[in-house]
């Protein structure tokens, strides 16, 4: 079997790879290690409305919900609602994930793909002019030979290592997860909603996000360097402290690369996306709308190396031009802000929150939100303020 | 050498396939077969970085 590029990984880093690759008339193969696309999920599905439109037209059948703000809480319980300017547009979506991924899959076969699912990349070796890579499908090995191999496989990336990027996460680069999707539980399902805590999330947060008939997935992200327990015991306590009474329907778990922007996310004939490339965003934990970039880039660098007949390092590193312009920059010093976030108490955590108490902001972002702390407490952010405002 | 060698194992029944302490081995001793946790037994050494990452205790070092 020969193939222009080989993608591994169907999320939907992976999935915008092999759609753009096919549509720019490569022929790709798009593996997938699991029986079935989008499942079990690893995700609390939050995405913001613009991002989402920019490669998808929005099909309520992958819209679980719509919120139109934030609800964020204080360390010391106080409740911080915030709005855009324009308050009652919805600004994101909570996604159904299952259906979601599986939908970018199908748009990447409709655009001519071929998908394979139960079938693991194992490993991959550089011949003359290309690159083979070994697949396992129901215990059996076989070869793929192609020019270009797009890692598209998530926060357990092997493709990074077969290709000498070493993207292995420290404990302090990385969130561990778990999340439960409740049902009876009391909530303002207009919202998302976050709390903040060094004794309730340890350099993360817990979350709520509404996902349609009075369910929510409540979850947790904490950062294993600063937890003195698991992810599941900090949020089995605060349940027990917010929703005693509500039923888990399902159990997630999960991790996020936090590590900021890397270097490079290309070697010869290698390209990396979305999260195997760290490519989520280290405040939010949010990688959705960065790995559908990356794909989208991954496959328009591919179809130029393809025709230009050079899949060296050297001319896919227009790839890494491209991530980096368009949101690299933004992982940088969302990276700088954690490492001082991480380091703050409750106490500065109360005081930064309370600031932005009826405070409208221009959208509902990271950077909104530093600007408006940066104006009422300068000092405490003061060596970010080049980057923010 | 004689030292008993130590060892990382998984509690299948807690284990939820996430992904987690595969993207912090440095040794490559783990991976994620579809939705089946293997650990290899000669490449672990025990260092138990993944056991701190694990969100749901589902990891233990042992001699
Ligand atoms: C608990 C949790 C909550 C989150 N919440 C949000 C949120 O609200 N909003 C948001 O934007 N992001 C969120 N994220 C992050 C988001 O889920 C990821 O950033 C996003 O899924 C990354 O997409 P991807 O395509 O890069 O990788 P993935 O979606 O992880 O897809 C990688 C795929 O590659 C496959 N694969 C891996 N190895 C191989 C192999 N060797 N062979 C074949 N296939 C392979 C995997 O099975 C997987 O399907 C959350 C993450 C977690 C853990
Ligand atoms: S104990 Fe260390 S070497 Fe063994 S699997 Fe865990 S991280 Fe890898
Ligand atoms: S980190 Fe824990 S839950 Fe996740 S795959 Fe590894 S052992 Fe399983």
């Amino acid at each position: 079997m020969k193939y222009d590029v080989v993608v591994i990984g169907a999320g939907p880093g992976g999935s915008l790879a092999a759609r753009t690759c096919a549509e720019k008339g490569l022929s790709v193969l798009l593996v997938e290690k699991r029986q079935e696309i989008g499942a079990p999920v690893r995700c609390a599905e939050g995405i913001g409305k613009k991002d989402l439109q920019r490669f998808v037209e929005i099909d309520r059948k992958f819209i679980a919900a719509e919120v139109i703000g934030a609800k964020i809480y204080a360390p010391d319980g106080t409740e911080i609602t915030l709005t855009e300017e324009m308050a009652g547009n919805e600004v994101g979506y909570v996604l159904e994930r299952k259906i979601f991924d599986r939908h970018l899959a199908r748009l990447a076969a409709k655009a001519g793909a071929d998908v394979m699912v139960k079938t693991t990349a194992v490993g991959m070796e550089r011949t003359r002019d290309g690159v083979k890579v070994k697949l396992r499908r129901m215990g059996e090995e076989f070869d793929v030979e192609c020019k270009i191999v797009i890692g598209a496989d998530g926060v357990e990336s092997r493709v990074a290592k077969w290709a000498g990027i070493d993207t292995t996460l420290k404990l302090d680069e990385i969130e561990s997860c778990v999340q439960y999707l409740m049902t009876g539980i009391d909530f303002d399902p207009e919202y998302c909603h976050f709390w903040f805590g060094n004794n309730i999330a340890p350099g993360g947060y817990v979350w709520l996000f509404p996902k349609g008939n009075g369910s929510a997935n409540v979850g947790i992200g904490v950062m294993p360097a600063l937890a003195n327990k698991s992810p599941k015991d900090y949020l089995d306590e605060f349940v027990d402290n917010h929703f005693p009474d509500g039923k888990i329907v399902e159990v997630v778990a999960g991790a996020v690369p936090v590590k900021g922007e890397i270097e490079t996310a290309v070697a010869d004939n290698v390209m990396l996306v979305g999260d195997a490339a760290r490519h989520a965003d280290p405040i939010t934990g949010g990688g959705i709308a960065n790995a559908m970039k990356a794909g989208y880039y991954a496959g328009i660098v591919a179809a130029e190396a393809i025709q230009k007949g050079d899949y060296s390092a050297k001319t896919l590193r227009k790839y890494d031009e491209l991530w980096k312009n368009d949101f690299g920059k933004d992982l940088a010093r969302k990276r700088k802000l954690q490492q001082k976030l991480i380091k703050m108490d409750d106490e500065t955590l109360n005081k930064i929150m309370h600031s932005l108490a009826k405070c409208k902001l221009e959208e509902i972002s990271v950077k909104a939100i530093i600007k408006e702390v940066l104006k009422k407490h300068p000092k405490l952010l003061w060596d970010l303020k080049d980057l923010f405002l | 050498m004689g030292m008993p060698k130590k060892r990382v194992i998984v509690n299948r029944y807690r284990c939820a396939y996430c992904g987690a302490c595969i993207a912090v081995c440095k040794f490559n001793a783990n991976e994620l077969v579809e939705t089946f946790l293997m650990i290899d037994e000669e490449k672990c050494n025990g260092c138990g970085i993944c056991v701190k990452v694990c969100p749901m205790n589902a990891l233990e070092v042992v001699s």
